[in-house]
């Protein structure tokens, strides 16, 4: 029967089989290597582990899929699961229902392109992708010491208040699976004052491609003080909402305390980061250990939990929206006056009204746009922290004006091996809870 | 009361206004784009500012369309929002399937219309080659309003019946065919979406 | 500035075994295949506890013939590059592995490096270099009986010719 089942839905659709097969049909080897490789067991306990729960009667265990199209996997993740009754003894999950190709056309676009491409990537948090893709580029160009002070600082707003919106747009999908739909409605209010600041700045809601190898692509309009100070002013009474709607409430707090717990160990040798594994108690936030632009002049705290459950990475996120605000105050005091993007005729655009004066100017313009900026041979990586870990961007050049090979280290990507050690001997509900917590975003699982 | 009074006296006759005639085409019609629901094929980016449109802000629940249902078998609307790869076409082809009739298609945002920017091997260059769509929605994301505009658009599609005149004469979409099967007579099922 | 830009290698450190150049001020050790396992294991030890990042990077028709590879390294078709990190020292380490185009091959990581899975899946499906003893080396990110290996620099990128209106067809 459980044959039928793997059977029907890959070759009815089309994409390709997926194999998995049921836990009493594996060795204590490749049990071993499953688990134990993370948590470098004994081969006498992983012979156990085969040995002892299924009955070894294969009608007790169902192999079934979740997704691609489902409402709770944050876009099309599909997860095979291979339940005994309620409990989820082993996940695979299956991706590649949104591989858009985007390391193949970055190789097509030029530099001044690239943002466009990157930023859809992981599409809850565009600017940390741009910026990431920028400050590669900076620094294969050899310029990335000489980026004027007040486009530093207002990455670094922008990079906060996206950072912002990524964890209010958690807070309402978390919210939302679990249960409390109100929530999902709460976090897009609050969410609605960024967009609105960025599209204020930047002209787009989402996708912006506003932060471009050199700077920005414009200045802070006037009157960008207040906005920040309004969207700042009204966040903690509606923080404070959340903590009685879902922090302090015993329902909350059953569902999602002792659900996907990981340990420090399993973390760190999955290659996880951010949120997850800061939930295990590991320390690790690249804004504080290895600083990029003015992470290191401005103070704030790192948050950690201590039992790598879903309720700390919850718990993570929301404080981290706090520390978040607290970063902007200090840009807020902090911000330079000053150019918003480098000088540097190579790779910045001329102001649009010297177009009209100047012949150089125009041809100069139209180089950069359609040809684009040669950049020097050689390759690098920069990794940031953005709200799901570390995104990395690591870029092989040739010398010409297109990436020889672009490649961006996602870290939902990596994030996602870890569910089935989250998911293993949990309930199918926890699932739900644990897909949340770790926040995936296909598009840069994907990309 | 008088109404009431009217009826008692003279039966149907003694209605003054002839508010019960109507075509009922008309108020199937009616009641169908005024309650239409969606069903949940958010896929990239667009998903994200389909969520926003279904929020507080821009609110999709005045227009009737405040559930998103994830069992195709519920929904009317299948909004295509996001790029569709080729490892998701043929379940996105399935899902449509297990739509009911009458069913229509919104294609939001460029990816979906045309393949948007992504003109490349992964991307099915249109979900027009996959479903019949019956209203695009540009943008990369297209904004709440530009969403709202193309599912009002669709609403007065609905409201004047095109659709189901139009839809008759291309084979009704699905292309669903029913033939008289003898009794008795061995027949090889269609399995939907093989290659 | 672009001569101050394009690092030379520095023949004489070494680390693991391994020569080291800098690129971009970052430390690059180059491995090569037949002690690829054994310098993991040296990095493991050395605190290197996170492989945040492997991919691969085919040079098939790369415009420069400067590879920014030491004189004792010969640059094949394919190179594998991982980045590790030292939660406890706070650096970040690249490897580059150079793979022959005949032999596409490498034993995983998987066993050090869990967190490879993935991405070592990733890498065999968009280059098409297999990883021994993988535990599923099955494609990932393209549909399982895609053919070809789309991240090649001979797959084309597979663009459709745009029919603008009014144009000559």
């Amino acid at each position: 029967m459980t044959s039928n089942l793997i059977a029907a839905t890959p070759a009815a659709t089309g994409e390709g089989p997926q194999e998995m097969r049921s836990r009493s049909e594996l060795t204590a080897k490749e049990v071993l290597r499953e688990v134990g490789s993370v948590l470098r067991m004994s081969e006498k306990a992983a012979a156990e582990l085969t040995s002892s729960p299924v009955e070894n009667d294969e009608e007790q265990t169902m192999i079934i899929n979740m997704g691609p199209q489902h409402p709770s996997t944050h876009g099309v993740l599909r997860l095979m699961l291979e339940l005994q009754g309620e409990k989820v003894l082993r996940c695979k999950p299956i991706i590649g229902y949104l591989h858009t190709g985007m390391e193949k056309q970055g190789e097509e676009l030029t530099y001044m392109q690239g943002g466009t491409n990157v930023t859809r990537m992981d599409y809850a948090s565009p600017l940390n992708n741009e910026l990431v893709f920028s400050l590669a580029v900076e620094k294969l160009l050899g310029i990335d010491g000489d980026i004027p002070e007040r486009a530093t600082w207002m990455r670094m707003l922008l990079s906060e208040l996206n950072r912002m919106s990524s964890h209010l747009l958690f807070m309402a999908t978390n919210g939302m699976d679990m249960g409390a739909v109100s929530m999902m409605i709460y976090g897009w209010r609050e969410r609605e004052e960024v967009l609105r600041f960025f599209q204020k700045v930047t002209g787009l809601r989402m996708n912006h491609n506003f932060i471009r190898p050199g700077g920005l692509a414009a200045d802070l309009p006037a009157g960008w003080r207040d906005d920040v100070l309004a969207i700042l002013e009204g966040l903690p009474s509606r923080l404070a909402e959340y903590d009685v709607l879902m922090t302090n409430q015993p329902i909350w707090r059953e569902r999602l305390q002792g659900v996907g717990v990981i340990t420090a160990e399993e973390a760190v040798a999955l290659g996880t980061s951010g949120p997850i594994l800061r939930s295990t108690g590991v320390a690790w936030d690249l804004r504080r250990d290895l600083p990029y632009l003015k992470y290191d002049e401005v103070d704030f705290d790192v948050i950690v939990g201590s039992y790598g459950d879903a309720f700390d990475r919850y718990a993570i996120r929301l404080n981290e929206i706090r520390e978040s605000m607290k970063i902007v105050y200090q840009i807020l005091d902090k911000m330079p006056s000053g150019d918003y993007r480098i000088q540097d005729k190579k790779v910045t655009p001329p102001p649009r009204a010297r177009i009209d004066e100047s012949m150089e100017a125009l041809i100069h313009h139209f180089k950069i746009f359609t040809e684009g900026f040669k950049v020097p041979e050689g390759e690098v990586y920069v990794g940031i922290e953005s709200p799901r870990g570390e995104i990395g961007c690591y870029i092989v050049s040739d010398g010409s004006s297109k990436p020889y090979r672009l490649h961006m280290r996602a870290p939902s990507f990596v994030n996602i091996q870890a569910l089935p050690h989250m998911m293993r001997d949990g309930l199918i509900a926890d699932a739900v809870a644990v897909i949340s917590s770790v926040d995936p975003v296909l598009g840069e699982v994907d990309r | 009361m008088a109404l009431v009074r009217d009826v008692l006296d003279d039966g149907l006759g003694g209605l003054e206004h002839n508010f019960l005639t109507g075509r009922v085409e008309d108020l199937v019609k009616w009641s169908r784009s005024r309650s239409s629901w969606a069903a949940t094929f958010g896929l990239a980016c667009c998903a994200i500012e389909m969520m926003g449109t279904g929020a507080a802000h821009y609110d999709l629940a005045r227009f009737g369309m405040e559930v998103f249902r994830a069992s195709p078998r519920q929904a009317d609307i299948m909004i295509v929002a996001g790029r569709v790869s080729q490892k998701m076409a043929p379940v996105m082809r399935q899902v449509y399937d297990q739509m009911m009739e009458p069913k229509w298609v919104i294609s939001m945002g460029v990816c979906a219309s045309t393949g948007g920017m992504f003109n490349n091997y992964a991307i099915v260059q249109g979900v027009d080659q996959i479903v019949p769509v019956d209203v695009y929605a540009p943008g990369c994301p297209p904004t709440p309003e530009t969403l709202i505009h193309a599912i009002e658009t669709l609403h007065q599609l609905i409201e004047d019946g095109e659709i189901m005149r139009r839809r008759a004469a291309t084979g009704a979409g699905a292309n669903v065919h029913i033939t008289e099967i003898a009794a008795g007579a061995t027949v090889t099922p269609i399995v939907l979406g093989a290659r | 500035m672009s001569d101050a830009v394009v690092d030379s290698p520095a023949p004489a450190e070494q680390m693991y075994g391994c020569d080291v150049t800098y690129s971009r001020g970052e430390k690059v050790i180059h491995v090569s295949r037949a002690n690829y396992i054994a310098t993991l294991k040296k990095a493991i030890d050395d605190s290197f506890t996170m492989c945040t990042d492997l991919t691969a990077v085919d040079f098939l028709t790369y415009a420069s013939t400067n590879r920014q590879l030491p004189s004792s390294v010969v640059g094949e078709r394919f190179e594998m590059v991982l980045n590790l990190i030292s939660l406890e020292r706070r650096e970040r380490l690249r490897l580059r592995i150079q793979i022959p185009e005949g032999e596409a091959s490498l034993p995983t990581a998987f066993d050090l490096y869990p967190g490879t899975e993935a991405m070592e899946r990733e890498v065999f499906d968009m280059f098409g270099i297999e990883f021994d003893g993988h535990p599923d080396p099955s494609r990932i990110l393209m549909p399982e009986d895609w053919e070809g290996h789309p991240l090649r620099k001979d797959f084309s990128v597979g663009r459709i010719p745009v029919q603008f209106k009014g144009a000559p067809s």
